[in-house]
């Protein structure tokens, strides 16, 4: 470990070169995905929300986790793309792939417009900014009743079969082989974003904010592409919702989804890249089996979850995990 | 027509004066302790829910609930800044938000499981019900009491923070912690007192929002935005900021209600947003 750190110094383009390599545990996990359709067929509907959820969660990871980024409206990107994606559709376009394609980028651009914005303010401006956009957005999806539905969210969305030959079953089969494919894809064009020299700056504006600066990057240029790519996987992951449901409730660009999303993150630890998608599996999993009991008492776990997450394990599952790893490590030598 | 538009600015300020007692508080723990905490509208839900069970179960009258919700809140404040808060002083905001959501999240299911989801029926004294007529104008006693309940407290905390000891060392941890605690003040006290008397006011408006704005278990979320926009649009730690934004936005949700309802809570969060972006550190902050 010792000497990896210090052979970094020397030559950074090592450090990133060791990070992008696979390592064996990333190979396990990606495989244990498809262990549903051996192991619990009935619940590949689930399944595939939890993939949605974990890409969402992967989006709200680089703000967050990479680039030090408060938000707590992280739904209105997701809410943009699950609209965009479902009036597409609705509208007579049912081709999933160009569908999924166009909604991520409308959500992309919504963001950059956005993104000017945020890169002004911060703190608690910032925070109540996210928050204050979302209910925003959230609002005028209410209002626009003829268009999205309004309360009764938008119906009548049809999608075609993807390649004119896989329909969407009710048994979620073709929906988690779609999202968990367009998750996986994501996840590589995250981790490539993660781990380059622009990553790299992120994470040292994420360190310390005056410094980047005053060594020559351009931290709100930065800042901005990153807002872009984020609201563009949330957007991919509202598309990939509205069309494997053939749904968009207006609870998408609720306050509670994007409260939701930062749980699942810090639950499994940000900045990790797997933080989010772990997060996203206990979170959906614990959920399904909760709020059956009981929908109204599921926010009292949610809550009490949160509050022991920050409390006892403030980098998350993983951050708990890789420290206790480096205790029985160094116990050891 | 004029009697109309005098009786919605009349009923938009008294609401506003309700959100500055609800408000003020976290502008104070926001200012002073910088910590972001959300659970503020749950606080006020302690002070709402226990006067409407002083009163439907054991028949108290609604003034005598009144002093009872704000040591409740206050109370349950401090033993929630001690167990909790105080481990995440000096957390990133986000943490805090996390942790203060939580309590939210939790304080809403156990409201729903312990009184149900409905909005709470309230039966107040008859000397507050009815209006009083002048001419061709009428007012609400109730919203006057409500007028005249906020000046009060303001007037109280305003003398408070100005002529007495505890109001001087108040202004001196705010103006300069570090300073403050080098001349001896026991700064953690300062603190936690006026974490106690914020939550209490936020008591106090939840048992003075039962009957304007009604008590269910979401409460502590739905006006949350709203306090939210006091401080932030008020600026941190100023009384006068939260209470002139107070006002200002009780009079713009009545009259937006009133005339354009199709508009709902839009034009609400579009003016949060274009002030927070226009002025970060809120419109009336101190420079």
């Amino acid at each position: 470990m010792n000497a990896q750190t210090t052979s970094a110094a020397f030559n950074p383009q090592e450090v990133l070169r060791a990070q992008v390599r696979w390592r064996a545990l990333e190979i396990v996990f990606w495989v244990a995905t498809l262990a549903p359709f051996v192991l619990t067929p009935n619940y590949l509907v689930l399944c595939s929300q939890i993939a949605i959820a974990a890409l969402f969660a992967l989006s709200l990871d680089l703000l967050v986790g990479y680039s030090g980024i408060v938000s707590l409206g992280h739904a209105v990107f997701f809410g943009v793309g699950a609209y965009s994606a479902g009036l597409i559709a609705k509208n007579g376009w049912g081709e999933p792939i160009s569908g999924l394609i166009l909604a991520s980028v409308i959500a992309a651009a919504f963001g950059y417009f956005i993104s000017f914005i945020m890169v002004r303010i911060s703190h608690f401006a910032l925070i109540m900014v996210t928050v204050g956009l979302c209910l925003l957005v959230g609002e005028i999806a209410n209002n626009f009743h003829d268009i999205t539905g309004g309360d009764d969210g938008l119906q009548g969305v049809k999608m075609w079969p993807i390649f004119g030959m896989y329909k969407f079953d009710i048994f979620g089969r073709t929906a988690y082989v779609y999202a968990l494919i367009a998750t996986f894809l994501s996840f590589l064009a995250v981790r490539r974003v993660v781990n380059s020299p622009f990553g790299l700056s992120l994470r040292g504006m994420r360190e310390n904010q005056r410094r980047m600066p005053a060594i020559g990057a351009p931290m709100k240029k930065r800042l901005q592409v990153v807002y872009v790519i984020s609201a563009c996987f949330a957007g991919l992951a509202g598309a990939l919702s509205a069309q494997t449901t053939q749904f968009v409730a207006l609870d998408a660009l609720s306050f509670q989804r994007s409260a939701e999303v930062l749980v699942m993150l810090i639950l499994g630890g940000a900045g990790r890249l797997y933080g989010g998608l772990i997060g996203a599996a206990i979170f959906m999993v614990a959920r399904d089996q909760l709020a059956d009991m009981n929908p109204q008492y599921w926010y009292f776990w949610l809550g009490l979850l949160l509050v022991i997450v920050i409390i006892f394990l403030p980098n998350g599952i993983l951050g708990g995990l890789a420290a206790l790893i480096d205790r029985l490590r160094s116990r050891r030598s | 027509m004029i009697a109309r538009f005098v009786s919605l600015l009349f009923d938009g300020f008294a609401y506003g004066m309700l959100l500055f007692v609800l408000s003020v508080g976290l502008s104070v723990t926001l200012g002073m302790m910088n910590f972001v905490n959300l659970a503020h509208g749950s606080f006020a839900m302690v002070g709402g829910y226990l006067a409407i069970t002083l009163m439907n179960r054991a028949g108290w009258p609604f003034l005598a609930t009144l002093p009872v919700a704000f040591v409740a809140a206050a109370v349950f404040s401090v033993v929630l800044e001690r167990v909790l808060y105080r481990r995440l002083y000096r957390a990133t905001d986000l943490d805090q938000s996390l942790l203060t959501i939580g309590i939210v999240f939790m304080s809403i299911a156990i409201a729903a499981y312990v009184f149900g989801t409905n909005q709470q029926p309230v039966q107040l004294p008859d000397y507050l019900r009815g209006r009083i007529v002048l001419g061709d104008f009428s007012f609400g006693v109730y919203r006057l009491f409500l007028i005249v309940a906020a000046l009060v407290i303001t007037a109280l905390m305003v003398l408070g923070l100005e002529f007495t000891r505890f109001g001087a060392q108040v202004r001196a941890c705010v103006d300069n912690q570090r300073m403050a605690r080098g001349l001896g003040l026991n700064v953690d006290f300062v603190f936690m007192m006026t974490f106690a008397l914020g939550s209490g006011l936020a008591g106090l408006g939840g048992a003075l929002a039962i009957e304007p704005m009604g008590l269910d278990p979401n409460f502590a979320l739905k006006y949350l935005v709203y306090m939210l926009i006091v401080v932030a649009v008020g600026g941190l730690a100023s009384i006068r900021g939260a209470f002139f934004t107070a006002g200002l936005l009780g009079v713009i949700d009545i009259f937006s209600k009133y005339y354009v309802p199709w508009i709902g809570g839009f034009i609400l969060y579009l003016v949060m947003v274009g002030l927070l972006v226009w002025r970060p550190n809120g419109v009336f902050a101190r420079r």
